[in-house]
């Protein structure tokens, strides 16, 4: 039992440090968890991540992992007694695999094009995020969660973005409830769970900090 | 008892394929493969991968697998002799960690500076070049990316460094893989293609130069279709 000291790079807006806190919840984990600014990096930053110089990082006995789906997978393996979020069965465990490697590939980016793009562009992105969302709610069916009857690692590595739909909604003045009512649904059996309630931001949070964010990023 | 079915659908010269074959091969898995036109796509493989439409699509009795990295993991699980990931999560981290890394930063960027122009091509040099120096550090006088003394999962994932690497340098009449630049790429480079297994699983060179030349040809030809369209 792996139990030396645990930091995490973290910003509470990233859907990608929120898994992590997901997951070090759901093993009920001790760790300090350090903000980070993103526009003015840390030297801790800077040395825990040369290579993308991005968060989340996880620290643990002095060494950084890096990459989200990276940190999910160090996770269980090292704490392996505790709310396993892969499954054991080696199918099982490429489907988790290959589904997070799809929302990696799409979400983020498809979701960005919506809450900061205009015009035509937001429009495709959009059509395009609901396309993506409603693939992620046909392989749900009729399950509980992804995992099964408990939350497990395609969960933890979607979840997060639901934070940010209320962001995309309203600046793409469209409603993904009203497509895709059963992911929603999800969703919302996601947040009775402690681990997940506690690594996401409320919704409205985020709205009123894309604003700054925009400015930040030097979006009109 | 029905046999057990073990197919691979690739497409001849595609690196990402051959990371699946060599992960096969080195575990002495045998198996049947497919070829797949990727520029004509059958329905077979639009059943087989219908997300991503693409190959490589590993498909093991009644199981589907899609996606290079995923389909390694699930043969390392599968076939547990001669392990491909290390024991260790640090290192399994690690291994996961920079396939990612080379995927993401490397390999696109290292074929946009053989087929593009301009500024896009002197970008596109600049972090292929950024990228190789990282790659160069990582392997650190190490005989294998993963380690260990042989062959292992990131070196499978990187494999595609020591031929198709080139073989993109050849088309663009440049030599991408400097030995004095990356000393430790360039050995490891001539120890991973004298492997018996990987020396055996490549695509033929002429034809393969062939290919990367016309595709190169093609991109940069719409590259100078879309600049001429004011």
């Amino acid at each position: 039992m792996e139990d030396n000291k645990v930091v995490l790079l973290d910003w509470w807006a990233s859907a990608f440090a929120m898994r992590v806190k997901i997951a070090l919840a759901e093993k009920g984990i001790k760790y300090e968890s350090k903000e980070q600014n993103l526009f003015n990096k840390s030297q801790e930053l800077l040395e825990a991540n040369p290579i993308h110089k991005k968060i989340p990082v996880l620290i643990h006995d002095g060494k950084s992992i890096c990459e989200s789906l990276v940190i999910l997978q160090y996770i269980d393996e090292v704490w392996h007694d505790k709310s396993p979020l892969l499954p054991s069965d080696p199918y099982r465990r490429s489907q988790a695999r290959f589904w997070a490697d799809y929302i990696d590939k799409k979400l983020y980016s498809t979701g960005r094009r919506v809450w900061t793009g205009k015009g035509e562009d937001q429009e495709v992105a959009k059509k395009e995020l609901i396309e993506l969302l409603k693939t992620m709610e046909g392989e749900l069916g009729d399950k509980h969660f992804f995992g099964g009857d408990t939350i497990g690692f395609l969960d933890v590595t979607l979840v997060p973005f639901t934070s940010w739909f209320y962001t995309y909604e309203t600046w793409g003045n469209f409603s993904i409830e009203a497509e895709c009512p059963k992911l929603i649904e999800w969703a919302k059996r996601c947040l009775e769970k402690e681990s997940v309630a506690n690594s996401l931001p409320h919704p409205h949070k985020i709205y009123e900090y894309s604003f700054e964010l925009k400015k930040k990023l030097g979006i009109e | 008892m029905a046999k057990e079915v073990i197919k691979l659908v690739g497409f001849w010269v595609s690196p990402f394929v051959f990371r699946v074959e060599w992960a096969l091969k080195l575990k002495g898995v045998e198996f049947e493969y497919i070829e797949e036109d990727i520029f004509n796509k059958t329905n077979r493989l639009l059943e087989l991968n219908p997300v991503h439409k693409k190959v490589p699509v590993f498909v093991h009795d009644q199981k589907v697998i899609a996606e290079s990295f995923v389909i390694l993991e699930y043969i390392d699980e599968t076939w547990k002799q001669n392990p491909l990931l290390p024991q260790d999560p640090y290192q399994r981290a690690m291994a996961r960690f920079w396939a990612r890394f080379v995927e993401e930063k490397l390999m696109e960027v290292a074929w946009t500076s053989i087929w593009s122009e301009g500024e896009q091509k002197e970008r596109a040099e600049k972090e292929t070049l950024e990228a190789l120096e990282k790659i160069e550090e990582q392997l650190n006088g190490k005989k294998y990316f993963g380690g260990d003394d042989k062959i292992g999962y990131l070196d499978i994932a990187i494999g595609w460094i020591s031929y198709w690497l080139p073989i993109f340098g050849e088309v663009g009449s440049i030599e991408i893989l400097d030995p004095k630049k990356f000393p430790g790429i360039s050995a490891w480079k001539t120890r991973f293609l004298d492997d018996p297994v990987i020396k055996d699983s490549l695509p033929p060179r002429d034809k393969s130069l062939e290919y990367f030349h016309k595709r190169s040809q093609e991109l940069n030809s719409r590259l100078a279709h879309r600049e001429n369209k004011v």
